[in-house]
């Protein structure tokens, strides 16, 4: 083999190895910052203190009011997503005629291209006082209106994910359930859903672990006060707004309080790194195969 | 009434159900974009689009945010453009099936899983403090290609898997080498598929704010930035900025801003979208 193909080789392989290189650098990066943390903090007060306030003169270092507010908007970002983008995916699947399903297809992904700072405007400026109207304690910052337009934005990972899966099931699964004498509901909840059960369920994993990471709209429109609630109608702080908040003041270089937002990153890389295997593990071991 | 009535009862009803539920995102969608365009299109003239930021309202234009904006949009092409297609072009064309590609795979699908606030963590960490390159334009780009480098990888590999084998089988046939066969024969067959891999990427790109904030974006810069070492802010920071303010005058601002990043989102998704049915039409192998 002449000289330069292997000169060319070598470099496409290096750019392809550098993606390794930039997990190793996260994990390098979060892990050398906590550890000055964590040598200050221990790590069962991180786990088990009740507040969050490592920016006060009390500083007290307990992550799960950082958490429970994470996991509160993601949990309501998935209450809306996954009924109406499951409902989606079947319906356009089973029901739509073909003209309508290429019309709406790229309308709903649409969604999925706004960027999320776009959402968060949305949420605080229409969507939280419209909700103000009906639910008269909401406040001006809330997981519900941040939870709900997340779950608006995700319909189009969930929507699409599941159709894809939905649409891999053979022809004559399909066929077969209406020669039995199905309805259209009956072939689409009765065969095809569960015969792409292990599609629908990475397509909701997935959502999950892009709701946690979510930062824009919770920044902007969930609050920035840590609490260990899981009530909806109260201003929260999620992993992710902190971040930002840190960032955006002037915590100096190298002070305790710089390195709490690589604690709070390691605690969000942890998260989705975990969701992210098991969507790829359920995807590596259920697929169906029908051939 | 029969048990069969029933069943088409639940059908219909079901049907009607999911014409509702198709609808809500739709509508949301347009209630949406109407909303910003009431608040905001009323803002935008020339001045806005010239003017430097202010701490009054009335004065305050983003000029320096879409300059910002462009900056990051070119330099992040220049970055991860090369490094996605040459990374999507080893491990489909050069690869052998061994425990490493498999663990590239893994490890690429890992990383466009990880939140973006964590890519600016690294960033803050490696081109901020290590490389000591600031809060730049070039730690922002540095940055953002990362992000997106998974995207364009995925999308990259996917274009070139649509290449038959019969094309570089004829090229190897007449005594091409592999390198030739794939930069003469592979790469422009699935050129279509890639460019829209990464217009689509960088639509990601230039509506992200988090990871920028986090290494040290500015809201605030009152020039347009001159070279790539230079402070900047972007639109979707501005945005953030007004958002967060009180006065309703602000909130005005950021509806206008939103307009015009909207513009830039849709104008790039579009040319993807566009390129992707060409080139659907016009290949039959």
């Amino acid at each position: 083999m002449k000289v330069s193909e292997r000169i060319i080789e070598g470099l496409l392989w290096l750019s392809a190895v550098i993606t390794i290189l930039v997990t190793i650098g996260i994990i390098w990066v979060l892990l050398s910052q906590s550890i000055g943390f964590f040598q200050v903090v221990s790590l069962t007060e991180f786990l088990t203190e009740k507040e969050w306030t490592p920016l006060f003169a009390d500083k007290k270092f307990g992550i799960m009011p950082l958490v429970a507010g994470t996991l509160l908007t993601t949990f309501i970002a998935i209450a809306v997503a996954l009924p109406l983008g499951l409902t989606i995916a079947v319906y356009l699947n089973e029901y739509a005629p073909a003209r309508m399903r290429q019309i709406v297809k790229p309308l709903l992904e649409i969604l999925a291209t706004i960027p999320t700072v776009v959402y968060g405007f949305f949420a605080l400026t229409v969507v939280t006082p419209f909700l103000q109207q009906f639910i008269p304690g909401l406040a001006g910052f809330n997981a519900l209106s941040a939870g709900m337009v997340m779950g608006i934005m995700i319909v189009p990972m969930i929507s699409s994910l599941s159709e894809d899966a939905i649409s891999a099931v053979p022809r004559s699964l399909r066929e077969a359930a209406y020669g039995m004498g199905s309805t259209r509901l009956q072939t689409a909840f009765g065969v095809m859903v569960p015969a792409a059960s292990s599609g629908i369920v990475v397509s909701v994993i997935l959502a999950i672990s892009r709701a946690v990471g979510e930062t824009m709209i919770v920044a902007i429109a969930a609050g920035q006060q840590p609490r260990l609630t899981m009530n909806p109608l109260v201003p929260i702080e999620t992993i992710t707004t902190y971040i930002v908040q840190v960032s955006l003041g002037d915590v100096p270089h190298g002070s305790l309080e710089y390195k709490t937002i690589f604690a709070a990153g390691i605690t969000l890389f942890v998260f989705t790194f975990a969701l992210n295997n098991i969507s790829f593990w359920i995807k590596k071991k259920y697929q169906e195969k029908y051939d | 009434m029969t048990n069969s009535d029933k069943n088409r009862l639940k059908d219909k009803a079901f049907q009607v159900f999911g014409i509702f539920c198709t609808l809500i995102g739709l509508v949301v969608l347009a209630v949406f974009l109407i909303d910003i365009l009431i608040k905001g299109l009323g803002r935008i003239d020339w001045e806005f689009l010239t003017s430097l930021p202010s701490r009054r309202a009335a004065r305050a234009g983003i000029l320096t945010a879409w300059a910002g904006t462009l900056w990051i949009l070119v330099l992040t092409t220049i970055i991860a453009f090369p490094l996605g297609v040459s990374a999507g072009v080893y491990l489909e064309e050069y690869a052998r099936k061994n425990r490493l590609s498999n663990f590239l795979e893994i490890n690429i699908s890992n990383l466009a899983g990880v939140p973006s606030i964590i890519y600016g963590l690294l960033g803050m960490e490696i081109f901020v403090r290590q490389m000591g390159l600031g809060g730049s334009l070039l730690s922002g780009a540095l940055t953002l290609s990362l992000l997106i480098l998974p995207i364009i990888i995925v999308t990259t590999r996917e274009a070139i898997k649509a290449v038959p084998g019969s094309i570089r089988d004829g090229s190897y046939a007449l005594g091409a080498s592999k390198w030739q066969t794939v930069w003469n024969q592979v790469l422009p067959a699935s050129f279509g598929g890639i460019l829209t891999g990464i217009i689509l990427a960088l639509s990601r790109a230039v509506g992200e704010a988090a990871p920028l904030i986090v290494i040290g974006a500015l809201a605030y810069v009152p020039f347009i930035p001159s070279s790539p070492l230079d402070e900047f802010t972007v639109l979707p920071i501005q945005i953030f900025n007004w958002t967060s303010r009180p006065q309703e005058a602000f909130l005005i601002n950021a509806a206008a801003a939103i307009i015009m990043l909207l513009f830039i989102t849709f104008l790039l998704n579009g040319i993807a979208v566009y390129l992707r049915n060409k080139q659907q039409k016009k290949i039959k192998w």
